[in-house]
């Protein structure tokens, strides 16, 4: 178990590693440097001074070169400075993820909480009416987009009923508890619609699939009540491939969290990728979407170790 | 669930045979029906738009200020936008692009899959190792952000010429490539778990003792194993494809105007909401409808095509 955790770390921190070069490239491929940017800036700016502060900031050194120092510099902690909230980048992160923790935090939370029940409620009965309403707002749960689910919940909720805010800007304000609350309401309930329809579908497939286990059929024929039967004997089984999907949908949940909290303006580290890429801030962008990328591989990870915790039949001695 | 579909084996039946007992399969999923059906008439009514466009009388690039806004009416069927252009045609020539976009990138996705699923699954070893750990890093990936920064690189910087970026489809292309460097990874398992099984049955030894070279048992005897559920998993794609799409033109990073397409009708869409709360519902709908469409079309082809993974009790 410990070599496996081990390997499973090693292994999350070589890609963040290589990711950590591919986002630099892909940032450095965007267009305008940040030279461009002082040029246009001051007028007064020659192309020979444009030359030298390029040699003075290194950016006329091969990207491999320059990546080095990047992440030489980032290993010491300096990650440099926000051009667009003239902040060190740190300071500007910890507060967005805080957010946006809380706000995925309650998603998951309301997804599973009404996610798995249905799926088990459609699973006990398959092929009848309950299983296949069920079914269909699954289907019609993840064909949604998420943006357009968004604007058709403020259209409800803000436009015609009037009762919710459309802007959740409110939240990085001292507001009081109750103005975070409402503000907090129409981006969860964007975010767990979906959540539930995915949870609900996988829940779904592997409780019939666990439902029709010899010692499922064995249980029943020593008399077990059904109530029993699924709680103690199916539950636990069917819940192994969901807690793999949980796991895995952090990548899929952190985009619906980027959607939403764009368009509702909520101040999370989806929407400060958003700005930052579109307002040319190259540094932040680099260091949000490294944290992105690390968030959702230490999800996987942890999943991965929560899946040995449910079913202590998986050894992880074996070749992986 | 793999394990399950691996073990089992095919049963040896004539090609019709085995279309016709996959249609009478089909034909019990109703659902799916009927979204072949809304498929069939969308992708008509899409191709089609511009003899509609010639039928209603009106051009889809028209702006007539003196008609924003204006109600459904019989020269504007759903009535008209900010612009006074017509609702119905725009909404047409936008499924022309999402839907082109959605099944050419699913097709493309799936395409790279097969061939990193079958490079994986036959050679095994390291290659393998190598091929299925990037594969996991990719899909744990914050996918959207990634396709974000993509989407924003300036490709003069990649060397392209300027004839090419300037062209009025470069971002049709464009969106092409990235959905299909992201998208491949589901195929690439479902075919490497295949091609894993039956690259140790009698008749790939019979093939490889006749002097066949990997190519040609990973193309004519691995590759015809795996058909059905990379259909499966192309169709149920083309969904989550049109999705992204939409997703991205939404914030102007995908299908630029004047092309339109589902997702960049909406782009203006935020601030409507207001006073043409219409004109935001349309579009969605239609991506929503396409969506589930395909989604169901999937599931039903599963069900006909790959009955080992079905979940059906009896």
């Amino acid at each position: 178990m410990i070599r496996f955790t081990l390997w499973r770390f090693g292994q999350t921190v070589i890609v963040i590693a290589i990711m950590s070069f591919v986002i630099y490239g892909l940032i450095g491929l965007m267009p305008g440097d940040p030279i461009d940017m002082m040029i246009s800036a001051d007028p007064k700016m020659t192309s020979a001074d444009a030359e030298r502060l390029r040699a003075l900031y290194g950016l006329d050194k091969p990207i491999y070169e320059r990546y080095l120092n990047w992440a030489q510099a980032a290993l010491a902690g300096d990650l440099g400075y926000s051009r667009l909230y003239a902040q060190p980048v740190l300071d500007v992160m910890w507060p967005a993820l805080g957010n946006t923790l809380i706000l995925l935090g309650l998603t998951v939370f309301f997804s599973i909480l009404i996610g798995l029940p249905l799926g088990m409620a459609a699973a006990l009965r398959p092929y009848r009416k309950l299983d296949y309403t069920i079914n269909f707002l699954a289907f019609a749960g993840i064909s949604t987009p998420s943006f357009w689910l968004a604007l058709m919940i403020i259209i409800l909720f803000s436009v015609q009923l009037g009762i919710l805010p459309a802007s959740a800007t409110v939240v990085s304000s001292d507001a009081g508890l109750w103005e975070h609350a409402r503000a907090m309401v129409l981006p969860v309930l964007t975010l767990t619609i979906h959540g539930i329809a995915v949870y609900a579908r996988h829940m779904r497939s592997s409780m019939i699939e666990t439902l029709r286990r010899d010692y499922i059929r064995t249980a029943r024929a020593k008399g077990s009540s059904e109530r029993r039967v699924v709680l103690k004997h199916a539950l636990r089984n069917a819940l192994i491939p969901v807690v793999t999907i949980v796991g895995l949908e952090f990548g899929h949940l952190f985009s619906g969290a980027l959607v939403t909290e764009t368009i509702f303006a909520y101040p999370g580290m989806g929407k400060l990728i958003f700005d930052s890429i579109m307002g040319n801030d190259f540094n932040m962008a680099l260091v949000a979407l490294l944290f992105a990328t690390f968030m959702t591989l230490l999800g996987n990870l942890l999943a991965d170790l929560g899946y040995g915790w449910l079913d202590p039949r998986i050894s992880y001695q074996g070749k992986r | 669930m793999t394990a399950r579909a691996d073990t089992a084996t095919v049963p040896a039946t004539t090609a019709e045979g085995m279309l016709g007992l996959a249609w009478k399969r089909f034909r019990h999923h109703k659902i799916a029906l009927v979204s072949a059906v809304v498929l069939i008439v969308l992708a008509t009514a899409s191709a089609a738009a511009p003899l509609i466009e010639l039928a209603l009388g009106t051009d889809a690039n028209l702006v007539n200020l003196y008609l924003r806004f204006a109600g459904p009416s019989l020269a504007h069927p759903l009535g008209t936008d900010e612009l006074g252009r017509d609702v119905l045609v725009r909404l047409l020539y936008g499924g022309r692009v999402s839907l082109l976009v959605g099944l050419t990138a699913a097709l493309a996705s799936a395409v790279l899959g097969t061939m990193i699923g079958l490079l994986a699954g036959y050679y095994g070893g390291r290659l393998d190792a190598f091929l299925m750990r990037t594969t996991d890093a990719v899909i744990a990936l914050p996918l959207l952000a990634l396709l974000i920064v993509l989407a924003a690189i300036d490709l003069r910087k990649l060397g392209l010429s300027e004839a090419m970026i300037d062209s009025e489809n470069i971002s049709l292309y464009r969106i092409i490539v990235i959905v299909a460097l992201t998208g491949w990874t589901t195929v690439a398992r479902l075919v490497r778990g295949r091609a894993l099984t039956v690259r140790e049955r009698d008749y790939v030894l019979a093939a490889h003792s006749q002097g066949a070279g990997g190519l040609r048992i990973m193309l004519v005897h691995i590759l015809p194993n795996v058909v059905s559920p990379i259909i499966v998993a192309a169709t149920l794609s083309i969904g989550n494809v049109i999705l992204l799409e939409s997703v991205l033109s939404f914030f102007g990073l995908g299908i630029q105007p004047p092309i339109a397409s589902w997702g960049n009708l909406l782009t203006n869409a935020q601030e409507l909401i207001w006073q043409a709360p219409a004109l935001v519902i349309y579009p969605g709908l239609m991506i929503f409808m396409t969506v589930i469409s395909f989604n169901f079309l999937g599931d039903g082809l599963q069900d006909a095509l790959d009955p080992q993974a079905m979940d059906r009790a009896d």
